[in-house]
């Protein structure tokens, strides 16, 4: 009995399943029309007397240590905004989401940032992970997102703009400046993901094309904390230099095991890409010094615009908090962005694209300007020594702005990289 | 049996009308959240029924979702060579890339590997009689020597980006919401089958075999039955429904990276079923759509405490409904028989997890 009535169940199910396809299949169509009419009525968040914006980031996992701070400076300039009057005059809305270290949460919060909210641009990632997996949702959606963080180049997405610095404007001139300055054999360390792999491909392609030498060459998993083999084989060799990509926890064990082995920057020299301030917080200044990180900020830079963003800073999230060059770029892509929108006098997408070529905004760092073409921003190029307070002392800076080339289109040797 | 009917035959049909009432983005992600349904069945399957813990099907979710986003990658490359590998220094599709130009190549590769692995692996360890923590642990490693393996071959895996921006399946755009609804049905629809072959397999003398293997092993390795041959084939099929999951979790979020095979994702999906009921299919069903929305909610109104919430959940139900929700129906209907006089049908734990709900 148990089971016929079971089998009954089964066929009934199977029947109507078989009847609510063939209604669905008609119905579908209509309702796919109906929705898109409730997508046209509520094309914009520009309703009354305000317009809303995502913001983007992780605030929890392992990444919510860096990212939280991008959003306390998204959050600031905002508020600044909106105390000068607002844009156009609508006060602007954040609508705060995480991301959470994980991709495709990343991807699902900023589809819900553009189907539900509707907001007109989002503010977020870190990692190219993430930012790969919103890629397709705002091409998809004609979203904006504004990237504030350096990273590996190569991309260049009609609805992202990138206000971290792309290769041409950190790592190619940091190798320049090494091979003139510290010497021509190179040690290539980073954490085993994309970023690193990329960074040292061209590094690679860099020191062939000018006369550098490549030493060795280890990649080691994220979260990775026992350097001793690796510190072994850097004592072996002797490079002048060792360019260091890697990421998070792993800087920590890698630096203090560095000291420990004896050896200090007056030996070789170690050049990050991935250390700021805010890292070196959790490092420790004194485990640091004298070694080097390539940037377009520091909190040292020495700008009228910089006193004042990093006194309101401190001011708003407090005294022991610091300011680094993600958080510099997250803060200057809300002013350009808000820019750009008074340029178009509309928050449209499309108008905001078309009017950001070429907008300038006096940042912290020194003036950016938004170039068209890549979506991409100029900046200074900045070398700065770690100091055991934490701080940097500039080294070197480029002088002018550079132009962002994510393909590294003008540089004769990259052409087989691509 | 018929009211439990009625009620299984409800939910379905509300999950098969969802395109009617939910909005396009709500839709998308009861899609994705159905998708980690499937793999609950089969977490169900193996560690409810047969007691057999795996820490490790993020596995077998990514291998299936991997192969189906080589298929989808290659696609929308339209005959070029993949982004990724443009830029990892690779000038040549690699020759293992080649047969996923073919969508039957790449949807058959991406059940039948996960399968063949899975049975490789738990052929190896329950025929040694490897059973219980050592085989979790196991299942772990399996995790971590995948994950790396697809971090470390970035030229050929996109590394810890993944796999992504994917524009057409079958040359229907990925983004259109008709095609969204289509793929969210044909989701409902392989959920719908998945669940009713695994009532089918726990309602039948195989199903009773393995809750025999779950209460005591040796006995029935006494009695006659090879528990091995058992426990191989609904590990496998568990796979499986991991794969198709992972499928299914490509065409609708377009996004696969190594991270959703990682260790932390494999214990969710456990989680999801200890929050449903391990012992009840429809229970790993709910369990799963429950935990995940409940995520997404609380992460979207609280964005900076949202985790203290669901672990509130978490060990709530751990603490106050061990057999998870499908414990709580079950508490419910047991003491209503009771109040009636009634000697419920199902007394022992055997005939009431093999019951179901």
């Amino acid at each position: 009995m148990h089971k016929l009535k079971w089998k009954t169940f089964k066929l009934l199910t199977l029947l109507l399943y078989g009847g609510v396809f063939a209604l669905s299949g008609c119905a579908a169509s209509s309702a796919v029309d109906e929705m898109k009419e409730k997508t046209k009525e509520t094309n914009t968040s520009e309703t009354g007397d305000t317009v809303k914006v995502g913001i983007l980031h992780s605030l929890s996992g392992t990444m919510a240590i860096s990212e939280v701070s991008l959003r306390d400076a998204e959050l600031m300039a905002i508020e600044e905004i909106n105390e000068s009057g607002g844009l156009l005059g609508k006060k602007i809305e954040p609508v705060v989401e995480d991301g959470a270290s994980d991709w495709p949460t990343f991807a699902e919060k900023a589809k819900k940032l553009l189907q539900k909210d509707k907001v007109v641009a989002i503010f977020g990632g870190w990692t190219s992970a993430s930012r790969k997996a919103m890629l397709p949702v705002v091409e998809q959606n004609n979203g904006l997102l504004w990237y504030p963080v350096q990273y590996e180049g190569m991309e260049s997405s009609p609805n992202i703009f990138y206000t971290g610095a792309t290769t041409n404007q950190q790592i190619v001139p940091a190798v320049s400046w090494l091979l003139e300055n510290r010497g021509k054999k190179f040690f290539l360390l980073g954490s085993d993901y994309v970023f690193p792999r990329t960074a040292n491909k061209i590094i690679k392609a860099q020191l062939r094309a000018e006369g550098g030498q490549l030493v060795g060459e280890e990649y080691t998993p994220l979260g990775h904390t026992d350097y001793s083999t690796i510190i072994s084989k850097i004592k072996e060799m002797k490079p002048d230099v060792v360019f260091n990509t890697l990421n998070g926890d792993s800087n920590v064990a890698f630096f203090k095991q560095l000291k420990d082995a004896g050896i200090t920057a007056k030996d070789v020299t170690v050049m990050s890409v991935s250390i700021a301030e805010e890292e070196i917080r959790g490092i420790g200044g004194d485990v640091l010094a004298g070694h080097l990180a390539v940037w377009n900020y520091f909190q040292s830079t020495d700008t009228p615009e910089n006193k004042v963003f990093v006194e309101k800073y401190k001011k708003k999230y407090g005294k022991d908090r610091v300011t680094d060059d993600p958080i510099e770029a997250a803060y200057f892509a809300v002013h350009l962005w808000a820019e750009a929108v008074k340029k178009a006098g509309s928050f449209d997408v499309d108008k905001v694209k078309k009017a950001a070529d070429g907008i300038e905004y006096k940042a912290p760092g020194g003036t950016v300007k938004i170039d068209g073409e890549t979506q991409h921003t100029w900046k200074i190029v900045r070398i700065g020594e770690i100091q055991p307070n934490g701080q940097f002392k500039e080294l070197w800076n480029s002088g002018k702005a550079i132009k962002p080339d994510p393909y590294l289109k003008s540089y004769p040797w990259a052409k087989d990289l691509n | 049996m018929t009211k439990k009917g009625w009620l299984y035959w409800l939910f379905f049909l509300a999950l098969f009308a969802a395109p009617f009432y939910l909005t396009e983005f709500r839709l998308s992600l009861l899609g994705k959240f159905l998708c980690f349904a499937m793999i609950a069945i089969g977490i169900s399957l193996i560690w409810g029924y047969t007691g057999i813990l795996s820490l490790g099907h993020g596995v077998y979710f990514g291998l299936g979702a991997y192969c189906m986003a080589m298929y989808l990658k290659l696609e929308s490359s339209h005959g070029r060579l993949p982004d990724f590998m443009e830029w990892s220094g690779v000038h040549q599709l690699p020759w293992f890339w080649k047969p996923f130009e073919h969508p039957l190549v790449a949807i058959s590769s991406a059940i039948i590997i996960p399968v063949l692995l899975a049975a490789f692996l738990s052929y190896f360890t329950f025929k040694n009689r490897i059973k219980g923590v050592y085989f979790s642990l196991l299942s772990q490693a399996v995790v971590v020597v995948f994950v790396t393996l697809f971090i470390g071959k970035q030229e050929w895996t996109g590394g810890t980006n993944g796999l992504t921006n994917f524009s057409t399946v079958f040359g229907f755009p990925l983004s259109s919401p008709f095609t969204q609804i289509i793929l969210y049905w044909i989701t409902v629809c392989l959920l719908l089958l998945i669940f009713l072959f695994s009532r089918w397999l726990t309602v039948s003398r195989f199903g009773r075999v393995l809750v025999a293997i779950r209460d005591g092993e040796n006995r029935v390795r006494f009695l006659g039955f090879n528990p091995t041959t058992y426990k191989v084939f609904v590990y496998s099929l568990s796979a499986a429904f991991a794969a198709l999951a992972g499928i299914m979790f490509v065409l609708q979020v377009g996004l696969i990276s190594p991270a959703m095979m990682g260790i932390i994702p494999s214990i969710e999906m456990v989680l999801w079923v200890a929050v449903g009921g391990r012992s009840s299919l429809i229970g790993a069903v709910i369990g799963a759509i429950v935990t995940n929305s409940a995520k997404s909610f609380f992460s979207e109104n609280y964005p900076d405490i949202w985790l203290l919430f669901l672990g509130g959940l978490f060990i709530g139900v751990v603490m106050f409904l061990p057999n998870g929700l499908a414990g709580v129906y079950q508490s419910f209907k047991q003491r209503k028989g009771q109040r009636e006089g009634k000697t419920h049908e199902a007394g022992s734990h055997v005939s009431r997890s093999v019951g179901g709900f």
